[in-house]
């Protein structure tokens, strides 16, 4: 099908194909919560089952990485919802600046999470052969902990192995929570990479001009798909890091 | 009885159309019509169904006698599992949407093309991708879990290639997935003007109850597969109990979209059927608004039934009571269209083309699948039959009684559109009686079978199944000859068969008003509908003589 101008040829005119366009999106991100939505179940029958192990596991993730994490994509949200604002009442330069903001928030979401999954390899958090809860414990001074922290996790780990059966339980039931750990997040991670890719081509697209009030699905239609990926992110920060954090 | 050509004139091919408008391999590969992408499905699907058929072949073969002599028990296990892999996810499910539904839903709406033509054609390459994954994993140690995988047989002790069939279906989930999408905005935002919602042709309204499927459903399996290969290649627990992990789990999520994927395979049928009946007893379809409305609420109820599956892994009783009562539910519909059918019958100007031949035995086949499920749906019966042939007979009664003669008979029924071109009637009148016998002699035995007590996917069985497992086994190669005559003459037809013209039926819907083949954009000018769906009577473009008989004259104010 050509194309004469926006307009794609399959299309009588540039309104049916904006309903077009954002109809599919939102059906797109329907189909997302059901791909999440997979995981989610899988957590939670999990963290019920074995809530006590899922607790202690979640204590040892950093807090303050995941909070500020949290402020930076809740921000990049503002960002993306300006962008599409600008584009809306055609102030071209300012679209661009607000999707360039976007990128660089959402990278350094991107390079914090590597910070994260950087230490949970140096914990030996990380599922497979070489996981070991008591990795840290037993090898102090290769985690970077404190006294008291370690101390703290000794007997927090202690009173865990009373509970659930010894410490292979501890391990098994821990990796299972760092699998949906690191598939959630990693997933969660995956599509802010594409988010991030798409940004990208949005960021030419706008500094050649492309969006005016009449014509801008495009980023109205990236925005949607870039509030979507923070909102799982909503529900995965306290998911994941603020089980019994009081 | 059988119909005479709108006009007796002669027809001709138009001089441009889909098929002769470019020419070369990139013109195929590189197309976004959604007719040339249609083909292409049709021969991917094709290619699978020929796949998933020498497997059966040799499943057959090997059940001739109680022993066995044909394959090892190992390689009996793979042959059915790559028989189901093969058949469901990679020929049944994409057939009729992807291939019919591609190439109609646009005409019938009276669209140039769907909504991303773009979109469209990746979701082939996707499929082809996934294909070819599944495919290595055949042919490098094979797949022995069964088409469910369940774990942890699949995830830790299988010993075949179960990585790269579940990266495999994985990825040809997003085929479905954009399909689905694509279908639901397509039939949104590019109706026509005066194609209302009600208006729309029922086929439309199946695809449309499908795609939601296609939605809701197929990112489960997707990320649950996932789930299962990633606990494979790093020894993850989700699934495995001896890391903690719940195998149960893996089941819910299994059937949550295996359920209500086994509506994706026969919305789309049913979809054939309504188009089909109206057409060749002229009369509008009954009850209109009762089928379209039935579509939806098997796709809805289908969501809710899936732990029938499951009525004998000690899930709780009361969950059991719920599942079960729900599954009798799900039947109403699915009967409210066969009566609807039926009526449509009754005292219709039947004509006994090919088309109507495969519809009579959906409508018989689809009964009998469907009531016995409702079987295997009842709670203290079930214990009984589970896992034994009984399940695997009421499911190819469903499945292929009735979502592949669906599949078939819609070919048949658009071929003309599709090629151009006439298939020779009386050759293919034969094959739907083939067909016919050959299913039944095929597949009854297998209720017989599992009601005494043969289980499924068992190599070997007592000595005295072999009558019924020799019938079951002739019948398949009555089958076989019944899918390669079509094949045949249907390949024969596009080169030597009579020119069809535009509308040889005759038939309601908008693709009909449109040049066979149609050209590339479908319609010369954007067509503007003020007819109702199936209405026969004002249609004087249809060239039926009127007043013709009972069915025309409003005798019984149906509708
Ligand atoms: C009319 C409504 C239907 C009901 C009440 C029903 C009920 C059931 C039940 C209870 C089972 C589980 C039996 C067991 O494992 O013990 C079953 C299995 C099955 N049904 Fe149906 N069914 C219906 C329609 C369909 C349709 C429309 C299809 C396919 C197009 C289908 C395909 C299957 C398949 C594939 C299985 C076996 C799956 C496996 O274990 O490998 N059913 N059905
Ligand atoms: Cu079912």
């Amino acid at each position: 099908m050509h194309r004469t101008g926006d307009l794609y040829g399959q299309f009588e005119t540039l309104e049916q194909q904006k309903e077009s366009a954002t109809l599919g999106m939102w059906t797109f991100l329907i189909t997302e919560i059901l791909f999440f939505g997979g995981l989610f179940l899988t957590y939670t029958i999990n963290r019920h089952t074995y809530a006590d192990v899922f607790s202690f596991s979640s204590r040892t993730i950093k807090l303050s990485w995941g909070a500020i994490n949290t402020v930076v994509l809740i921000g990049s949200s503002l960002t993306m919802a300006m962008s599409v604002w600008s584009a809306q009442v055609g102030k071209k330069k300012l679209v661009t600046i607000f999707l360039i903001l976007t990128l660089i928030l959402g990278t350094v979401f991107l390079g914090i999470k590597g910070i994260e999954y950087h230490d949970k390899y140096v914990e030996h958090h990380i599922p497979g052969a070489s996981f070991d809860m008591y990795f840290c414990t037993n090898n102090p001074g290769a985690c970077n902990l404190t006294t008291e922290e370690l101390a703290q996790e000794r007997t927090e780990l202690k009173e865990l192995e009373d509970k659930v059966g010894g410490p292979v339980a501890v391990n098994a039931h821990s990796q299972l929570f760092f699998s949906l750990y690191f598939g959630m997040t990693g997933l969660h991670a995956l599509h802010m990479i594409i988010g991030a890719g798409l940004l990208l081509w949005l960021i030419v697209e706008s500094m050649r001009g492309r969006f005016s009030p009449r014509w801008n699905t495009p980023v109205e239609n990236v925005g949607l798909y870039w509030h979507f990926v923070d909102i799982v992110w909503i529900y995965l920060f306290p998911l994941l890091y603020l089980i019994d954090r009081h | 009885m059988s119909t005479s050509p709108t006009t007796p004139a002669v027809h001709q091919l138009p001089e441009e159309h889909y098929l002769n408008s470019t020419y070369g391999l990139r013109s195929w590969l590189l197309t976004t019509d959604h007719k040339r992408i249609a083909l292409l499905y049709l021969a991917s699907v094709t290619f699978f169904f020929f796949i998933g058929g020498i497997f059966a072949t040799m499943i057959r073969i090997h059940l001739l006698t109680p022993n066995g002599y044909l394959v090892t028990p190992e390689t009996y296990n793979k042959l059915f599992t790559m028989h189901g892999v093969a058949m469901i996810f990679f020929f049944l499910i994409p057939s009729i949407p992807a291939v019919l539904g591609n190439f109609l839903v646009p005409l019938m709406i009276g669209a140039k093309d769907l909504a991303f033509p773009k979109i469209n054609l990746l979701s082939w390459y996707i499929y082809l991708v996934g294909g070819c994954f599944v495919l290595y994993s055949f042919a490098t140690g094979g797949l022995d879990t069964g088409w469910t995988f369940y774990t942890p047989l699949s995830s830790v002790y299988s010993n075949s290639a179960v990585t790269p069939a579940v990266i495999g279906i994985f990825i040809n989930g997003f085929s479905s997935i954009l399909t689905g999408l694509n279908f639901v905005v397509t039939i949104h935002t590019m109706r026509a003007p005066g194609m209302t919602w009600f208006r729309l042709p029922l086929f439309v309204w199946a695809q449309y109850a499908t795609s939601i499927i296609f939605i809701l459903g197929t990112p489960v399996i997707a990320i649950t597969l996932l789930l299962v290969g990633l606990e494979r290649m790093f020894h993850l627990g989700f699934f495995n109990p001896a890391l903690g992990g719940d195998p149960i789990l893996f089941q819910h999520l299994f059937w949550f979209y295996s359920h209500p994927a086994v509506y994706i395979m026969i919305l789309p049928a049913m979809g054939v059927i309504s188009e089909i009946i109206p057409t060749f007893t002229r009369k509008p379809i009954f009850g209109y608004t009762f089928i379209a409305a039935s579509s939806i609420a098997i796709a809805v109820i289908g969501f809710f039934v899936w732990a029938h599956h499951m009525f004998l892994t000690g899930e709780s009783t009361y969950a059991a009571l719920a599942f079960s009562l729900l599954s009798y539910l799900v039947a109403i519909p699915s009967a409210v269209k066969v009566f609807n059918w039926t009526s449509t019958l009754y005292r219709g100007s039947i004509s006994y083309d090919t088309p109507l031949l495969y519809s009579l035995g959906f409508i018989g086949l689809f009964l009998i699948g469907g009531l016995t499920g409702l079987f295997l749906a009842c709670l203290g019966l079930d214990i009984h039959i589970h896992d034994t042939y009984f399940v695997v007979a009421h499911f190819h009664y469903i499945m292929v009684g009735g979502a592949v003669m669906g599949y078939v008979g819609g070919l048949h029924f658009w071929w003309p559109k599709i090629t151009g071109k006439l298939y020779p009637e009386f050759l293919a009148r034969m094959a739907a009686v083939i067909l016919f016998v050959g299913f039944n002699l095929t597949f009854f035995p297998q209720f017989i079978l599992g009601y005494l007590g043969m289980p499924r996917r068992y190599h070997n069985y007592p000595p005295e199944f072999q009558v019924l497992n020799v019938m079951s086994t002739a019948g398949a190669s009555i089958l076989a000859l019944g899918y390669l005559l079509p094949m045949l003459y249907l390949t024969w037809s596009m080169r030597y068969g009579k020119v069809a013209g535009p509308n040889p039926w005759p038939a309601t819907g908008l693709e009909w008003r449109t040049p066979s083949p149609p050209p590339t954009e479908n319609f010369d000018v954007t067509p503007v509908v003020d007819w109702e769906a199936y209405d026969f009577k004002n249609r004087p473009d249809l060239g039926l003589t009127q007043p013709s008989g009972p069915a025309l004259s409003p005798a019984h104010g149906d509708d």
